[in-house]
């Protein structure tokens, strides 16, 4: 075989390598996932066949329509709806308590020189460090004496201690990276120091702000042990405690529990399929720059 | 850490300019410190408080004790048997993501047909919930319908149905392998963007100095991508380290205390068996583990940040 023909061979190899690894790579990454959503669409009897059929014979969405839809109140289904809406309740106050804070005090520890600036940024750093079961019996005892426990809003607070240094962290990368010339040349032109944050600063860190938002939101969402101790109804348990609940018990409908998994896997699927582009960024930004 | 200040003149803070300076840096500060350390002082002192009593449900009154909760766990085996546990969960998890999450991240550097979507779907089990995982793969596992037994068997690769997660140790690799599963797109990812900042005349001057695939990967690829095994390493350990939630809905510790790790150790000490201030002090003494691994890392990427 002549020399020319070999190395065609060989890069023709090489590109069939690749696509194989990724056929594979990709198979790997998806397959247990489309086995939980088959699960959900599956009829109860399918699941329990051996040899197990991989696409059901009674596929449908009847599972989804019964967690929208169901009065049942004592029904896995019922939980999983109210427990959807709590989280949903949840992640929205955290976003937004954390960002309201936390925005503005990445932006000092990034642009203004005061002594304690270090120590702080790593104090905030560090609650990272910290788990969450050396805070929980006292945080169980203080919120029931405020009588926020089992409630959505004493889940914000508890969630905003672990997302505002996130924030904070993140916002002080992006600030640090906007060219301190353009907030100069704003105060020559007579805005204020506020102004100054509101109308230059924040406006150039912008898609900070977005990667910022989405992670508060994916946080809040994915979070479990704080809301396995502090709730306890349907007033405040999160899908994630659903979820846990109901698989734990014996007489398990696996259907029904994929459905709810399915459910509360979406937002944060979706928001990282259309928003890889900035969680990308978030990962690379909070973790290279600083 | 290169950080570019707007104003180094201290004595600005002396003139009306500083004074408002002043202002705004108490006005946005006060606020995340209010909202972090109010929610995290408060409980961590308390819990510190208890760790030095006998506070239990289950005895009347709560003698100070000093230190003893803390020497009781320090000669307690069921606490050091967790302690190895966690260890082997965090070595092994974090070692496979590392090696894994680097074969995903070459390939998603390479061209190839549908790139971009292998990209965005490589995302996806990271952004799954952690109880929405762990529930996933038990259900997978599961002795009577699971999914891999079903594969297994199809395949011929098994004669019966296995229990996985009956066994103590396999039970503790499955673990392992849903946590690798979720987490290995994370360290891909930080390592795909450090390969993809690697300038291709390195590779070509690589390649005229002689080196094979092996020695461009070696004198090339790694040294560009130290930062971002740095932050996964950090990262990884630390989380596999305080693990909990995977635990919890795969197996509940068990079987055997097979799946038991320190903070579900101290989760059972203080939610099962009620005893307060050994739980707090099984906590102090997870977060001084941790603390001391941050240290260690702290001085690693001093180092690198020099270098």
């Amino acid at each position: 075989m002549s020399g020319p023909t070999q190395a065609r061979l060989r890069k023709a190899g090489r590109r069939l390598g690749l696509h194989l690894a990724a056929l594979l790579a990709g198979a790997f990454i998806l397959a247990p996932f489309a086995w939980l959503v088959i699960s959900s669409i599956a009829g109860p009897s399918d699941l329990l066949e051996r040899p197990l059929r991989w696409w059901p014979a009674h596929a449908g969405l009847g599972r989804y329509l019964t967690v929208l839809t169901t009065t049942d109140v004592n029904s896995a289904a019922y939980t999983f709806r109210r427990a959807l809406i709590n989280s949903s309740a949840v992640a929205f106050g955290t976003t937004v308590l954390s960002l309201v804070t936390g925005v503005p005090a990445g932006y000092v520890l990034a642009r203004s020189r005061f002594r304690g600036r270090q120590a702080l940024t790593i104090f905030f750093l560090s609650t990272y460090l910290l788990p969450p079961i050396a805070l929980i019996v006292a945080l169980y005892v203080i919120l029931s004496l405020l009588g926020q426990r089992d409630s959505v809003v004493g889940l914000i607070l508890v969630y905003s201690s672990f997302v505002t240094p996130f924030v904070v962290w993140i916002m002080r990368g992006y600030f640090t990276a906007v060219p301190v010339e353009i907030e100069e040349a704003a105060r020559i032109d007579g805005c204020s120091r506020f102004e100054t944050f509101w109308r230059v600063g924040l406006p150039l860190a912008t898609p900070g702000l977005v990667t910022t938002i989405i992670f508060a939101i994916l946080l809040a969402w994915d979070e479990f042990f704080y809301a396995l101790i502090l709730t306890s109804s349907l007033r405040a348990k999160t899908i994630s405690v659903a979820i846990a609940e109901f698989s734990g018990q014996h007489m398990i409908d696996y259907g029904m529990i994929a459905t709810g998994g399915v459910m509360a896997a979406l937002p944060p699927v979706i928001i990282a399929l259309i928003l890889q582009k900035y969680i990308v960024q978030g990962l690379t930004a909070g973790a290279v720059k600083g | 850490m290169s950080l570019r200040l707007s104003s180094p003149n201290p004595r600005l803070l002396r003139t009306r300019v500083g004074r408002e300076e002043r202002r705004l840096i108490v006005a946005f500060l006060v606020p995340a410190l209010l909202v972090t350390f109010g929610v995290v002082l408060i409980p961590l002192l308390e819990a510190l408080w208890i760790s030095f009593h006998r506070y239990s449900l289950t005895t009347p009154g709560r003698p100070f004790i000093g230190l003893a909760n803390y020497s009781s766990a320090l000669v307690d085996p069921g606490f050091w048997a967790a302690t190895w546990r966690t260890v082997y969960f965090t070595l092994v998890s974090t070692g496979l993501e590392l090696v894994l999450g680097l074969m995903i991240a070459l390939l998603l550097n390479e061209r190839f047909v549908g790139r971009g979507l292998l990209r965005a779907l490589v995302l996806v089990p990271w952004a799954l919930p952690t109880i929405v995982n762990g529930m996933m793969w038990r259900w997978i596992f599961n002795a009577d319908y699971g999914a891999l037994n079903a594969i297994l068997l199809q395949l011929g690769l098994i004669k019966d149905y296995q229990a996985w997660l009956s066994s103590p140790w396999v039970a503790m690799n499955c673990v392992i392998f849903a946590d690798v599963w979720k987490m290995t797109p994370l360290v891909a990812m930080l390592l795909l963007a450090n390969l993809q900042v690697i300038p291709a005349e390195l590779y070509e001057a690589a390649s005229i100095d002689g080196a094979g695939p092996l020695g461009r990967f070696r004198y090339v690829t790694l040294p560009s991508i130290r930062s971002g095994i740095l932050v996964s390493l950090v990262t990884r350990t630390i989380e596999a380290f305080k693990v909990f939630d995977i635990i919890f809905i795969m197996t509940r510790s068990g079987p055997a205390n097979g799946t038991q790790t320190i903070a579900y150790y101290a989760y059972t000490e203080t939610f099962t068996a009620l005893q307060f201030g050994k739980g707090a002090a099984l906590s102090y003494l997870i977060a001084v583990f941790i603390t001391l691994l941050a240290l260690v890392y702290f001085r690693l990427i001093r180092e690198e940040v020099q270098a």
